[in-house]
């Protein structure tokens, strides 16, 4: 646990000492949901209806947008060969790269969440509901991103691949996550909606760090 | 009792046998012409219960007939994608190069299906829905699987050194088994208009006896002509990979 732990600091501080790329990705969040009223119109009834959906799927890019940082410099210096070598279990390790990059390109989305859904007339509600299915969504978006992140390592094109590889498996995610907002919006029960991305989160949690651990030795032999 | 033992191990040896590529090669050179032969007799059948056998649909009249192609590909592709994954499996746990060959030659016969079956989707939409294509559970998911085959493909043609190539297909492979039933049901909460399936094992199929019959012929055309193009895919890839091999340079298709 401890050298999860471990790890989770040494990612954290990296990204802090080079804050401009994480910084980017959360740009590219903002910029791409301002830019939907521009093409689409600044009518607000139609604004509160695509909102859920935009502001999700520019989560999903974001999300892909820093997902190439989590294994790739560690892989080109070596440090991941070392961690691999390291008695320590490699899952343990995996994991706690993915909850550092979780930290770092999903929590602050759910925290900026909130100012954009304003800016689409989201009312109070609908707002909480969309922080509530972002908390559970970004760390799923992160856990399958690092089984593409993993099986990409170091190949041409790599980045540009992993959208291929990854996007499909968004797809679930997508669906509840917007779909909560949707339903909140108008008045049907969300609890179904909640509980479907907390179970895709447990499945997630559960197996994807062994899938990325295999992976990643898959890369590295 | 020591005579048994000795049978069961001579014939586990020659199954074990046939895991070799070189074993592999000639055998299905020889079984590709036989799966041909199959593909255009269930095919010519298939075709002429279909299109002369099988009454005019009392709703959708003439046009329901694409249902023979539709079917028939929609079933390969999904079938496809779980052979796929069971050889790319298969080859992860054992390391059998061959296993992963066929995962790798299976998967443009599945992408092509999951095509075929959106293609000839948007067809009979047209004239049934009125739309060649409509957001429901059924189309959307196909389109999905159409998705996890190409990036299969993609990921497996971005690596040069094989062995990973192999194996990270595998995992990507079963990543996607698994999603596959997740998206399914996902995308079948999320929006659902199109017709419930029109043959399924528990309820008698809702469809006349020749319509059935049409269907199970052409799906059996399929069946034969997926098998047949993926050993002649899984021969060339055996070429390719084997090309430093003696008994490669010695074939005859192969020498100058």
């Amino acid at each position: 646990m401890n050298a999860m732990f471990a790890i989770i600091t040494r990612d954290l501080l990296l990204v802090m000492r080079r804050k401009s790329e994480v910084l980017t990705a959360l740009f590219f969040f903002v910029v791409v949901t301002s830019l939907f009223p521009l093409g689409i119109g600044a009518d607000p009834a139609l604004l509160r209806k695509i909102a859920p959906g935009v502001i999700w799927v520019a989560a999903l890019l974001s999300t892909l947008l820093g997902l190439h940082r989590m294994f790739a410099a560690d892989y080109q210096d070596g440090t991941l060969e070392q961690l691999v070598l390291s008695p320590q279990p490699l899952v343990l390790l995996v994991a706690g790269k993915i909850i550092a990059h979780w930290l770092v390109c999903g929590l602050p989305l759910v925290i900026l969440a909130p100012i954009i859904g304003i800016q689409f007339d989201l009312d109070v509600d609908s707002l909480y509901v969309l922080m509530a299915s972002l908390l559970l969504g970004t760390p799923v978006l992160s856990l399958l991103g690092s089984i593409g992140a993993a099986l990409t390592l170091g190949l041409r094109g790599g980045s540009v691949l992993m959208s291929l590889l990854i996007l499909p498996l968004y797809v679930p995610v997508l669906i509840f996550g917007a779909g909560a907002v949707y339903a909140n919006s108008v008045g049907l029960n969300i609890s179904g909606h909640i509980s479907l991305l907390g179970a895709l989160l447990i499945l997630a949690l559960a197996f994807v760090p062994w899938v990325s651990a295999a992976a990643i030795k898959i890369a590295i032999e | 009792m020591n005579e048994v033992n000795h049978l069961s191990k001579t014939r586990w040896f020659n199954w074990l046998k046939l895991s070799s590529p070189s074993t592999f090669y000639p055998v299905a050179g020889k079984l590709i012409p036989i799966f041909w032969i199959l593909t255009a007799i269930f095919g010519i059948a298939g075709l002429w219960v279909s299109f002369f056998v099988a009454p005019v649909d009392a709703v959708q009249g003439q046009g329901y007939r694409i249902i023979f192609i539709h079917v028939p590909a929609s079933w390969m592709s999904m079938f496809l994608y779980l052979v796929m994954a069971a050889w790319a499996g298969l080859g992860l746990v054992f390391n059998t190069r061959l296993s992963a060959m066929m995962a790798q030659a299976l998967a443009p016969v599945g992408a092509w299906m999951a095509f075929l079956s959106l293609w000839t989707g948007a067809f009979w939409g047209k004239p049934m829905w009125g739309a060649w294509w409509v957001w429901d559970a059924r189309l959307t998911s196909e389109l999905i699987l159409l998705f996890l085959y190409l990036g299969f493909i993609a990921l497996q043609a971005s690596i040069d050194n094989p062995r990973r190539a192999d194996k990270a297909g595998a995992i990507l492979a079963l990543v996607g088994v698994v999603n596959v039933p997740i998206i399914y049901f996902s995308v079948k909460w999320w929006n659902t208009l199109h017709q419930g399936a029109s043959v399924s094992v528990t309820k008698a199929p809702a469809m006349a006896q020749t319509m059935l019959w049409g269907m199970l012929l052409m799906a059996l055309c399929f069946w034969m002509y997926s098998i047949a193009v993926g050993l002649m895919r899984v021969r060339a890839i055996i070429l390719e990979r084997e090309a430093h091999a003696d008994w490669v340079r010695q074939l005859s298709e192969v020498k100058i």
